[in-house]
């Protein structure tokens, strides 16, 4: 077994298969990426149609209800299939990588909109009414006193969600994106070890994986601290009253 | 003509009714007080004028023009003509001073914000608070706080200013620099209608109280009425019970 | 005005929804091995996280560093690499486990590392004055643990628990559709190769998995209402 990895081993970490397998781990962070920042800010969407106030707006909450229930219990797998099958049925050409974006969009908008909403929900109903007040609209309110004191509590959970996404983004492999999965997938069928292929692409998992998960924790500790502390941060400290 | 006229006002919640045909006037540059026992709707007032809760019968006239409450455009022109400061301040936390007092004359209102911004360094001078522009809400006491939300309001430039229970919030000794604030703008000539239980103040500055309970307007008249000379019986126990101490 | 974008789409599918409910029996069939594996999946990561959690807490430094390794590798690293390497990397030492066993193996494992998280914040819960209290009434250390700290643990970790089976449920054994089980995706795949109506089984399939899931959430909302009095969310 040894012997035949020791044999294996240069061939497989040849600069051809090296630059393959980098060129896969920066599909699989794009897709990430690109999926994930794009469902956060649809996410954004969803939570305020479902917070539209008034009886004829009804039927807008609920979709925006029924969409995050109904998705967040479609395992990912499936929702990639639906979107493929779904996008194939009705478009001619359409680019592979779009279609896992979309799934990713898809799947990460549902999830990313309770953790919006949570986080909107923790702002007090006084600050709001404040604002209704004063004339803002639901929209005003929003960006000037909601989300300036809500992102500290909903940015840790999101960038939690997409790097643990970094895992998920291996099942787009079924759809024939060229991520780090399929391109394992690949040289194991192209005769390497699967031993080496495979500890060798969950290692790169890791390498991506880990330090990011770091960097999330670290950055929920950072936001932990409160808007005056916050805005001393970056400077040095300014005179306290 | 009144500067507001309430007439038979009454809001439930539920099955719970809060106000019942609550009648109420206001001159210009008249300061009325609410006074009663919690629960008696007093607050309630307030925040139906601002259109935060909604009535479920009655009028409301500022300076003659009707306010109709299930129309958006009629509930914005009447936030442009009252202000109210809250008894829990609520600042915008995530704002500094400045940025609190001048935010919905500029955004809102749309001013130039030199103009608003000599207006906040001005009225923040006026509450006290000269130099704490770039505080923020969690670095200030709270009667710091309630004087910056008056500033708030007064940014605003209202016909009408509603202040709900401002001091209940306070510790006892930041309570005399709010009050002070209020004797300022009640002799400054702003119209007021304010909510509160603060009765030696309320004698003082108040041109008349009335008294409310369970929703209803028990009595009104002036202070040395209501406080005196109480007529009813309610007014006479509520009275009783809050001049004993 | 110019249509040419329409070019890009062909509205010429034709719905066969009949086709995919005729194969509701199957479908059924699969979703049955779905809870199998999630059942499985979850006790037998529960047995793992119990241990891990056991180490952490109670272990010496060797025996931490062992546990923290084991969850920080399966945590950051994608379930199907984990079967990938079972299913094909074994294979080449001769051992040869179907693509059922792999994929329980795999999903156990990663699903110890999450679970040992969550036992072990369970155990942390736990406060000296309780053990200390335990202690003074003359509890020797098995009923300690069986009378104070369980029900304290269970109630405190119930709610992280029937969460994390919902995602076991949901997502962790799709994944095995990728090798072969037939468990519900599986069984989806395997009759969409033939009859060729891939999008119909689809959303039937999705449709299957909310239903499911929200029986689960459900009983186990109920489960932790009736014996730990916990108000977790129904929904």
């Amino acid at each position: 077994m040894l012997e035949r990895l020791a044999m294996e081993a240069p061939r497989f970490f040849a600069p051809h298969n090296l630059a393959l397998l980098l060129e896969a781990m920066g599909m699989t962070l794009a897709l990430t990426v690109v999926g994930c920042v794009l469902g956060f800010l649809l996410a954004f969407g969803i939570v305020f149609l479902r917070q539209t106030p008034g009886r004829l707006a009804l039927p807008i909450r609920f979709m925006a209800i029924f969409y995050v229930e109904i998705f967040r219990r479609i395992p990912f797998l499936v929702v990639t299939y639906l979107v493929l099958f779904f996008i194939q049925a009705f478009v001619n050409n359409a680019s592979l990588f779009a279609i896992a974006v979309i799934a990713i969009c898809i799947y990460s908008t549902a999830y990313t909109a309770d953790i919006i909403r949570g986080g909107f929900e923790s702002v007090a109903r006084q600050q709001t009414e404040a604002a209704a007040a004063m004339n803002f609209s639901r929209w005003q309110t929003l960006v000037s006193v909601i989300i300036p004191q809500s992102w500290p509590v909903i940015l840790p959970p999101a960038v939690a969600f997409a790097v643990g996404f970094i895992k998920d983004t291996a099942l787009v492999s079924q759809v024939g994106v060229f991520e780090l999965t399929f391109r394992a997938k690949e040289m194991n069928n192209e005769g390497f070890s699967a031993l080496l292929v495979f500890g060798t692409t969950a290692l790169l998992y890791f390498a991506m994986s880990y330090p990011l998960s770091r960097w999330g924790r670290w950055l929920e500790q950072r936001l932990a601290s409160s808007p005056s502390k916050r805005s001393q941060q970056r400077l040095r400290p300014a005179h306290r009253s | 003509m009144h500067h507001l006229q309430v007439k038979d006002l009454s809001s439930a919640y539920g099955p719970l009714t809060v106000l019942k045909s609550v009648n109420l006037t206001l001159g210009k540059g008249e300061v009325v007080a609410l006074i009663g026992p919690s629960g008696s709707g007093k607050s309630t007032i307030l925040r139906v004028l601002m259109g935060l809760t909604p009535p479920t019968a009655g009028e409301v006239w500022v300076d003659g023009t009707a306010i109709d409450y299930r129309s958006a455009a009629s509930i914005r022109a009447a936030r442009e003509r009252m202000a109210i400061v809250f008894q829990q301040y609520n600042l915008f936390q995530n704002m500094d001073v400045m940025r609190n007092v001048t935010i919905a004359p500029v955004k809102i209102k749309r001013r130039p914000r030199a103009e608003v911004e000599a207006e906040a360094v001005r009225l923040l001078a006026k509450v006290g608070l000269a130099d704490k522009h770039h505080a923020y809400p969690d670095e200030l006491s709270g009667g710091q706080q309630q004087r910056v939300a008056i500033a708030r309001a007064l940014a605003l430039k209202p016909e009408i200013l509603l202040l709900d229970e401002v001091t209940s919030a306070l510790d006892p000794e930041l309570v005399n620099e709010v009050l002070d604030t209020i004797r300022g703008l009640a002799a400054e000539g702003m119209t007021m209608l304010i909510v509160s239980h603060e009765m030696g103040f309320v004698r003082e500055v108040a041109s008349r109280v009335v008294m409310m309970d369970k929703g209803q307007v028990v009595e009104e008249g002036t202070p040395k009425q209501i406080f005196d000379t109480p007529r009813t019986d309610r007014a006479r126990e509520f009275v009783g019970k809050i001049l004993r101490h | 005005m110019n249509f040419s974008f329409l070019h890009f789409f062909h509205f010429n599918y034709t719905f066969q929804w009949g086709v995919a409910f005729a194969h509701l029996p199957e479908l059924l069939q699969g979703a049955v091995v779905t809870l199998e594996l999630g059942l499985l999946t979850f006790w037998g990561g529960a047995l793992i996280g119990l241990l891990g959690a056991s180490l952490k807490t109670f272990g010496g430094p060797f025996l931490r560093r062992v546990a923290d390794v084991y969850v920080v590798f399966f945590t950051n690293t994608p379930a199907l690499i984990q079967i990938y390497f079972l299913l094909y990397g074994l294979g080449d030492i001769g051992i040869l486990w179907d693509p059922f066993t792999c994929t329980l193996i795999g999903l156990t494992l990663n699903a110890g590392a999450y679970l040992t998280e969550i036992m072990r914040a369970g155990f942390i819960s736990v406060h000296r004055t309780e053990m200390e209290a335990a202690e003074t009434l003359g509890m020797s250390v098995w009923q300690r643990i069986r009378f104070v700290i369980v029900p304290h643990i269970a109630k405190v970790i119930y709610p992280a628990l029937a969460n994390f089976f919902i995602v076991i449920l949901v997502m962790g054994t799709s994944v095995g559709a990728i090798v072969g089980v037939d468990e519900l995706t599986g069984q989806a795949i395997n009759i969409s190769t033939e009859n060729y109506r891939w999008l119909e089984m689809f959303v039937v399939v999705a449709g299957i998995y909310v239903v499911l899931t929200l029986i689960a959430s459900l009983s186990l909302a109920l489960v932790g209402r009736w014996a730990f009095r916990v108000k977790a969310k129904v929904l």
